[in-house]
């Protein structure tokens, strides 16, 4: 019944106190031990404390976004200094546009690994997700774009679904069952194409619905690209001092005023910038091209959806329970099935998102999709954005961010004309140095 | 969104409710030498060929801490896992409130209030101290997590145990010292308004000052009415919080009683040979009587 191993791991916490022997001195736990793990937010009161804690909480590992946004700022400033064309208005509007399906793989992944499983599947199913969205707006007799889409998405789901079942029900690590799904739904997809006759000849479907080819290339104009971002941030501001002071009402401690100002602003010169830029006539043409691309708003839509899902429901935080202690989980009257299955559905959600803003990337659907390579990327976005491979630790926020440096290097590696080799081994580069950094990170923790 | 809501939102609003029969020193209806909170009856477990524990019958009244002693093998485990319903007895019953209950899962144990916290702890350490406390029951608003009263919940009944020793309640458990954790995981049994909380070897692996942190939370839980059974080979914890001692050999229950019958020659006697000459009421090999050791112990 009791389990030494349980308790071993979480005296290795970073942070955590030495709890045995003589080792233990002081009747309180080092104040300062335990105010690094805390986060600021709910311990400071004034910004000059904040910063104090913030501060140390990077110190003892618990840093947060800031060595990908630092490792953004390091490639980008690279890519600038090799490329004068890489900050320039149209190649950001290209990078966000690839951006937007490597982001969307990226926080797919997340929910797995919040779980310490992994999809491997993610790719071809994204894939026969977007195959059925197209074929069925490509076909002589289309159905209703909404339709499709929903089709589309709803395979995918079904095929997660199905994939978490198994694991679940036949208690089979999710590594197997689902390389058994990136093998299997390779030659699903094939067999989807064989099916297709005259719409997928020679291994591709065009796709010629406005719609879905929009989504990701068309532009919002520049005035709406204004509104979105003013009512985007309003919506924000008013969300998170409306929350402070109902915790200050209610006797707990809130961030100080000054630091959630701080952070609209944060966000307010970014969200100005990437407007400013992208509204921007970028065409050399005619036909002006402004705007900021629809996907934008729209994985920024998902990102708070999905943050929404992962911290302020219960199956979100059941996620978290279960990738944390399993065993804490079921005792505490958890399902734990039923959280794994859900947590694959949801993923194969995003994935059949994926699938469709990829096809409308393309503007195709393609049945050589390279499908393991989406995958392998996923996992590498999600690592470098803070999501733990063992379960329990990362946000939505982390994957988006991941997965944009991802797309940063991908862009920048084209842009430079380093082909396919250096794209791999950059983005093997910033895996690895993220999860090294980590490490590093997690280990002074753990020694000082 | 996977449990009803509505039924969790009422729960935690009175976690922090003294149950019946409170305080140490009166004792209510249910603290009573009469009807104990809860009474094992001549309970034995077999497994095939081993039997593991054999009439055992044992009084654990409300507001008394009952410390289980015993060596290794004695079936210390087996006994707190017949009354946490994870076993079930192979004879005997256990009467709960002067009513016999069969638990035939650890559910049944807890919808009767018995909350058993084991030595694992089963904490989630990346998730932080209020998590941990409201886990699998939280609280909602609109269909989303309330964190501001699970924050008040989880706050008050750390307050009602007088543990005060967290900087912030919203740091992750992973951080947080032995001792701490311990209250952290008797928290959670006493916002599920356990009546008996079974506590097994809580001062295992921990330092002085964390052992004194649990112990005071022990003798706190005891006062706030709640019956705490604390499993533990550390003599010295059993005879700084129990009011009562029992303590098995092999498998039976060697002596039960309060524990000015016993010292700590005594217990270890008991403990190592299931007989001590040394007892205060000097009855040798028998178990020492308190009304609670029938002859139905040796069967």
């Amino acid at each position: 019944m009791s389990s030494p191993e349980a308790d071993e791991t979480g005296k290795d916490q970073p942070g955590s106190v030495t709890v045995a022997g003589e080792a233990e001195a002081t009747e309180a736990p080092d104040a300062s031990a335990i105010a690094a793990t805390a986060a600021p937010e709910v311990m400071a009161g004034s910004l000059g404390e904040y910063a104090r804690l913030w501060l140390r909480r990077v110190r003892s590992g618990e840093s947060g976004a800031l060595p990908v946004i630092a490792g953004l700022i390091v490639i980008g400033a690279y890519f600038q200094i090799r490329e004068p064309a890489f900050l320039s208005a149209g190649n950001i509007a290209n990078l966000m546009t690839q951006a937007g399906f490597l982001i969307t793989f990226c926080m797919a992944q997340t929910f797995p690994l919040l779980l310490g499983e992994i999809d491997l599947s993610l790719g071809f199913n994204a894939a026969i997700g977007a195959t059925i969205t197209l074929w069925m707006v490509a076909i002589a007799h289309p159905f209703p774009t909404w339709l499709a889409i929903l089709a589309g998405i709803a395979v995918c789901a079904a095929i997660a679904a199905i994939e978490g079942l198994i694991i679940v029900w036949l208690r089979i690590p999710s590594f197997v069952v689902t390389l058994a799904g990136l093998l299997g739904l390779n030659g699903v997809l094939l067999w989807l194409f064989e099916q297709t006759g005259g719409v997928g000849l020679g291994g591709v479907i065009q796709d010629h619905n406005g719609f879905i080819n929009g989504l990701v290339s068309s532009n919002v104009s520049p005035t709406a690209g204004w509104i979105i971002l003013i009512v985007a941030i309003a919506l924000a501001a008013v969300f998170m001092i409306l929350r402070d002071q109902r915790r200050r009402r209610n006797g707990l401690v809130a961030p100080p005023l000054s630091v959630t100002l701080l952070k609209l602003a944060a966000a307010a010169a970014v969200g100005v910038a990437l407007v400013l830029v992208l509204n921007h006539n970028r065409s050399s043409g005619v036909i002006p091209l402004e705007g900021v691309p629809w996907v934008v708003p729209i994985v920024l839509v998902l990102t708070v959806l999905l943050s929404v899902l992962l911290g302020r429901t219960k199956f979100g935080r059941y996620m978290y329970a279960v990738g944390g202690n399993a065993e804490a989980a079921r005792r505490a009257g958890i399902n734990l099935s039923r959280i794994r299955v859900l947590a694959f559905a949801a993923l194969g959600v995003i994935a059949g998102i994926t699938g469709i803003l990829y096809a409308s990337f393309l503007g195709s659907i393609s049945n050589n999709i390279a499908g393991g390579q989406y995958v392998l990327y996923s996992v590498a976005g999600a690592v470098i954005g803070g999501v733990s491979l063992f379960g329990g630790r990362g946000r939505i926020t982390g994957a988006v961010l991941g997965g944009f440096v991802v797309a940063v290097i991908y862009n920048g590696v084209i842009l430079l004309g380093l082909g396919a080799a250096g794209q791999y081994i950059w983005t093997a580069a910033v895996l690895l140095a993220a999860v090294i950094l980590d490490a590093l990170a997690r280990r002074g923790a753990t020694v000082t | 969104m996977v449990t009803n809501g509505s039924e969790d939102g009422t729960r935690p609003a009175d976690a922090g409710r003294v149950p019946s029969g409170s305080g140490s020193a009166s004792p209510g209806p249910a603290g009573n030498g009469d009807t104990p909170l809860l009474r094992l009856e001549n309970i034995g477990k077999s497994f095939g060929p081993v039997q593991a524990l054999s009439g055992i019958t044992l009084d654990i009244p409300a507001g008394k801490v009952t410390a289980l002693a015993g060596d290794n093998g004695a079936g210390k485990s087996t006994l707190i896992k017949c009354i946490a319903g994870i076993w079930q007895p192979t004879t005997g019953q256990l009467v709960w409130r002067g009513k016999p209950e069969h638990l035939h899962s650890p559910r049944d144990a807890t919808n009767l209030g018995i909350a058993t916290v084991y030595q694992d702890l089963a904490l989630a350490d990346n998730l932080d101290i209020v998590q941990n406390i409201l886990l699998g029951h939280e609280l909602t608003r609109f269909g989303l997590l309330d964190e501001i009263n699970m924050e008040l919940t989880a706050k008050k009944t750390l307050a009602d145990l007088r543990v005060t020793t967290v900087r912030s309640i919203r740091q992750p458990v992973g951080s947080l010292s032995g001792g701490q954790r311990q209250a952290v995981a008797v928290a959670k049994a006493v916002l599920l308004d356990a009546e008996l909380v079974i506590m097994d070897e809580p001062t295992a692996a921990l330092g002085v000052t964390q052992t004194e942190l649990v112990l005071s939370l022990i003798e706190r839980l005891a006062s706030l009415g709640h019956a705490v059974l604390v499993v533990s080979h550390n003599l010295t914890d059993v005879f700084r919080v129990a009011d009562r001692i029992a303590v098995l050999y092999l498998g039976r229950l060697a002596a039960v009683g309060p524990k000015a019958e016993f010292d700590t020659a005594s217990v270890v006697d008991l403990m190592t040979t299931g007989a001590s000459a040394r007892l205060h009421n000097g009855d040798g090999s028998e178990p020492a009587a308190s009304g609670n050791v029938s002859s139905g112990a040796e069967g």
